[in-house]
């Protein structure tokens, strides 16, 4: 297991560097450059060209890569063109905020999805499983942005439970102002977990190991425990990892909606700055991230079944 | 359980099976109204614009109300319905031809295609669909001919992996064994053969991917990626109701209750095929 988790980490690397690659030479072609909309329409051709030295700008873009990967390589993102300051401690705050954006949303989508799919799957085609079910198309079907609208809408603007949006300064406001966007976001994830959990049950129900444990005496509770939820969580544990690393690209939009400074709000706010450094930095935090988590995944997978033979 | 109990069964589960796909074709038959003959349904111009009628409630004059340049909601939602509907569809269509077609050649050739190819997924696979949509989408510029583009370049990953990996299974299988040694060319098996049997789990995954891609181009219209206004499209509607959440809800909420029709409506019929490649499977 170590082994294997080892040379996984080591697959990384070529990947992250033709990542980076990629998006350092495809943010250049972004038309209008940073130092002009940074000093505004007042600028004169003298201002730009010194800023320009002094952020490197002028060296061929071959060089600049160069440049930037010394200083990767040594944890330093360079600097934000926009803010002025270095990009990890302008990311350093926001992790937080999108690490427990992402957090709750897991929670709440587990909390939700776990119950719900599984009375769906015992209670296969009665009325349970048909409302379950359409709830879930339903939920499917929604936009996040919408969801997290109407939700304002009901609980923060025509009852005042929480905030409009925002992030809050105590750890007891983070909490609240956390609650309305992994919720919203949770939906999606939700349905799609209780419709494979509930498929997976169904699937599962009808083995002969089921009617085997059933025909040797055992109880429901231990039928339930032993055989079928066991069973089950395999391919759920999988599809929570999967929807984790999409999580981090939904959490551009909710965070965009309810106001919260997180990576995802960072880089729509870079894209419309044109704050070159920062989309890399983000597009890099993202890509490393998900390749973390799907590594977490089939760590996670070998584990809870044991047929799986990692190589 | 008796037999007769299983036949009942079985089916109510059939019975069921189409119904999903029903209900599915009538919820987008419903929504293609709209889409085709938006003149015939919308009450108002969608840009006429009147200061006197400013954020009105829905009434019977306008029957989703008014946004805040006093231009008809509900005209504006019957409208978006065609651009919606096409980047649904559009946005769906070319990247399931391509990735279908790069799955089945890696996968049928196999050697340094199909490595070549297996490393650019990865690449792919190493970005959230969004992050990678939006930043495409960040450098060519905003605009609905680029929101394609992006989602085109982007899309093809996932029935790239589903088509590679159902020819893997039967591409040892007899009847490409036999037709190989009848002597017929690469491109006849690939794609008389192999192709027709590989692709039932790409369709399944096509019907819901209308939804998404037609969420992701609304997404993007809302962060005012997308569509540019004056074209009224969904998410663009559901922006400009935002800054006004408290006092006027109507511009906010019809525009998503559209979506979410005719996005159930396809995963009604995603359901319901996936339902029967489930059976079938079995």
């Amino acid at each position: 297991m170590l082994n294997y988790a080892f040379k996984r980490i080591i697959q990384i690397i070529p990947i992250l560097i033709i990542v980076s690659i990629l998006i350092f030479f495809m943010i250049r072609l972004i038309p209008g450059d940073p130092i002009t909309i940074r000093l505004g329409p007042k600028a004169t051709p003298k201002m730009v060209e010194i800023l320009i030295k002094k952020e490197g700008l002028d060296k061929p873009i071959f060089d600049q890569y160069i440049i930037f990967i010394k200083n990767l390589l040594r944890f330093d993102m360079g600097n934000s063109i926009v803010y002025h300051i270095p990009i990890l401690v302008l990311l350093k705050k926001r992790i937080v905020v999108t690490l427990f954006l992402t957090l709750f949303t897991l929670i709440f989508s587990v909390v939700i999805s776990w119950p719900l799919g599984y009375l769906a799957g015992i209670k296969e085609n009665k009325i349970e499983d048909q409302i379950i079910r359409t709830g879930a198309l339903v939920a499917l079907s929604a936009p996040q942005f919408w969801v997290g609208l109407i939700l304002m809408i009901l609980f923060a603007v025509s009852i005042n439970i929480f905030p409009v949006g925002g992030w809050g300064d105590t750890w007891l406001q983070h909490l609240r102002a956390i609650i309305l966007p992994a919720f919203t976001q949770s939906l999606m994830t939700a349905a799609l977990l209780a419709r494979n959990l509930r498929n997976g049950v169904v699937d599962i129900l009808k083995m002969d190991y089921v009617a085997f444990a059933k025909s040797k005496g055992l109880g429901d509770k231990v039928i339930k425990n032993r055989h079928i939820i066991r069973n089950a969580m395999v391919p759920y544990v999988t599809l929570i990892a999967m929807r984790a690393a999409y999580m981090l690209g939904g959490s551009i939009i909710i965070e965009t909606v309810f106001a919260l400074p997180g990576v995802g709000a960072l880089m729509i706010q870079s894209i419309y700055g044109r704050d070159y450094t920062v989309i890399q930095g983000v597009v890099l935090i993202f890509a490393l991230a998900v390749m973390t988590v799907n590594i977490l995944t089939d760590l996670a997978y070998a584990y809870l079944d044991p047929r799986v033979r990692l190589e | 359980m008796n037999k007769d109990g299983l036949n009942n069964k079985k089916k109510v589960s059939l019975f069921k099976r189409s119904m999903s796909i029903n209900i599915g074709l009538i919820l987008v038959l419903i929504m293609l109204v709209p889409a085709i003959f938006p003149q015939f349904i919308s009450t108002h111009s969608y840009t006429e614009v009147s200061f006197e009628e400013m954020l009105q409630p829905p009434s019977s004059e306008h029957l989703f109300g008014t946004d805040n340049y006093g231009r008809d909601i509900f005209s504006r939602v019957v409208w978006s319905t065609r651009i919606d509907l096409t980047i649904g569809v559009l946005a769906t269509i070319v990247p399931f031809i391509t990735g279908c077609l790069l799955g089945l050649i890696a996968g049928y050739y196999g050697g340094w295609i199909d490595d070549t190819l297996m490393r650019i997924l990865d690449i792919f696979m190493a970005l959230p669909f969004m992050v990678l949509v939006i930043a495409i989408v960040a450098i060519l510029g905003p605009g609905v001919r680029n929101l394609y583009i992006a989602i085109w370049i982007v899309g093809w990953k996932y029935y790239a992996r589903l088509v590679r990996s159902e020819v893997l299974l039967i591409k040892n299988s007899e009847f490409i064994q036999a037709a190989k040694v009848l002597g017929y060319s690469n491109s006849r098996i690939l794609l008389r053969h192999v192709l027709p049997n590989t692709l039932s789990s790409s369709i399944v995954f096509a019907a819901s991917d209308v939804v998404m891609c037609m969420l992701t181009g609304a997404s993007l219209s809302f962060l005012g990626l997308g569509v540019q206004p004056p074209i009224p499209e969904w998410g663009s509607i559901i922006s400009d109701g935002r800054a006004f959440i408290s006092s006027a809800w109507w511009v906010t909420v019809f525009p998503g209750i559209a979506l979410i029709i005719l996005g159930s409506g396809f995963s009604l019929i995603g359901d319901g095929l996936s339902d029967i490649l489930r059976t079938k499977g079995r």
